[in-house]
């Protein structure tokens, strides 16, 4: 049986946790807006880029000298997965998510005798694959020191991505992360980026385009930076969805610490009302027995 | 005089969206200037000075690595980065200048070589522009 200190002791340690989750939700909530609103604002630049490339990629003929990054190595053997999660924890699933994702895909892989290398954007995607995988991930960007991100970032990555690829050392590339969807609904995403694929577009819309550069040389300027364009587009849904999913784990924990704060304090009452009756007997039966 | 949307868009965010009437565009193969009504058309850009005429005051605007579209709805600048002149922080110009600098130096092929310094040259015209302005305001 705790004494009652004990009890008590408890209890301010829960109503301590309390505060912090609680503080902690409403951080994640400032954040969160911010997070979503960047999202949004990167979003027009991405879909333009991608119509402006399936234009272009749609009216191209397969040749020889078409650009590795649309046509591919030819070949589909050696898989990269670009894993994205966050730098930070306390956020529900949210890491664990994406990872059994990355685990489904790369069980799969490896079951067609495939070979599968990884490529970790975050520390806590890193410190799950590192132990299920031990030296197939080729590379970690922590991001832990960059407070806004900004396109260079992304740009960062997809070049030590391209510079991979330049050098042959995978033929697919894809991207794992998060998909924004609502505060309590993040969805786990795959998106292959090498060689870059295009939504199939309603036929009879485009335009006649005059290009210049040649079209050729415009694909070859703009395909690199389609990559950055994506990762750069996967890395603010990711954070965006961190933030709702941390909001909402913090929601959870507030709530349970003040569902244990009432138990606590019920026990703790009772306790405490045992011993006044105790005490109570005590004094009486004392008088009695005079 | 006849105007036509233009969009001037960032990774981060829309940077500009309004109704102009002429805007100069820095070309990979040369300047050139989009008024209301241009054919459809398509075009890389290269580091320079944006010019956005017709509406308000004329706004300058430094880019840097994307494409242009025009189409009949109007014209679209995607940019990597686009900064007012007026904000352009020199310091950033000169660091622009000095990581093409290095890049000339570690290319590997020709056709890379020919790139960096072309980018290089672009960038130093710019910072050419740039004080040509600080000069005239000066006096």
């Amino acid at each position: 049986m705790p004494s009652l200190k004990d009890l008590k002791n408890r209890i301010a340690s829960v109503k301590a946790t309390q505060k912090i989750t609680k503080a902690m939700q409403m951080v994640a909530a400032a954040k969160l807006r911010r997070a979503q609103v960047a999202a949004e604002a990167a979003r027009p630049y991405a879909e333009r880029m991608e119509s402006v490339l399936g234009n272009i990629a749609s009216g191209m003929v397969q040749s020889s000298d078409t650009p590795l990054l649309l046509a591919g190595t030819g070949k589909d053997e050696k898989h990269l997965l670009l894993v994205c999660t966050s730098e930070r924890g306390l956020c529900g699933a949210f890491n664990t998510s994406i990872i059994r994702a990355v685990r489904e895909r790369a069980s799969q892989l490896i079951a067609q005798g495939k070979d599968v290398k990884f490529f970790c954007v975050g520390r806590k995607g890193y410190d799950q694959l590192r132990r299920i995988y031990p030296g197939q991930i080729v590379e970690l960007v922590d991001l832990r020191s960059v407070r806004t991100l900004g396109f260079t970032n992304a740009h960062d990555i997809a070049e030590k991505v391209i510079d991979r690829f330049n050098k042959g050392e995978f033929d697919v590339c894809t991207l794992f992360y998060s998909h924004f969807k609502s505060v309590i609904s993040q969805i786990p995403t795959a998106q292959q980026i090498i060689p870059a694929t295009f939504p199939e577009k309603a036929a009879g819309e485009s335009a006649v385009y005059d290009y210049e550069p040649e079209e050729s040389e415009i694909l070859a300027d703009l395909l690199p930076r389609n990559v950055a364009v994506q990762v750069f587009r996967a890395l603010l849904e990711n954070q965006a969805s961190f933030y709702g999913s941390q909001m909402s784990a913090m929601d959870n924990a507030t709530r349970n610490a003040g569902d244990m704060i009432k138990k606590q304090t019920l026990i703790y009452n009772r306790t405490r009302q045992a011993m006044i009756t105790k005490e109570l007997i005590e004094i009486i039966s004392g008088a009695e027995a005079l | 005089m006849a105007t036509f949307s233009f969009e001037l868009v960032s990774p981060e965010r829309l940077v500009y969206s309004g109704q102009v009437t002429e805007v100069i565009v820095p070309g990979t193969e040369g300047e050139f200037g989009v008024m209301a009504g241009h054919a459809p058309f398509i075009s890389t850009i290269s580091a320079g000075i944006l010019t956005i005429k017709g509406d308000g005051a004329e706004k300058r605007l430094f880019v840097r690595g994307g494409f242009a579209e025009a189409n009949p709805q109007g014209l679209t600048v995607l940019a990597e980065q686009a900064t007012p002149v007026e904000s352009f922080d020199r310091a950033a110009l000169q660091q622009l200048i000095k990581d093409a600098q290095e890049d000339v130096s570690d290319a590997r092929t020709d056709e890379g070589r020919q790139k960096a310094e072309r980018n290089l040259a672009d960038l130093q015209q710019v910072a050419m522009i740039l004080d040509l302005n600080a000069g005239q305001t000066a006096h």
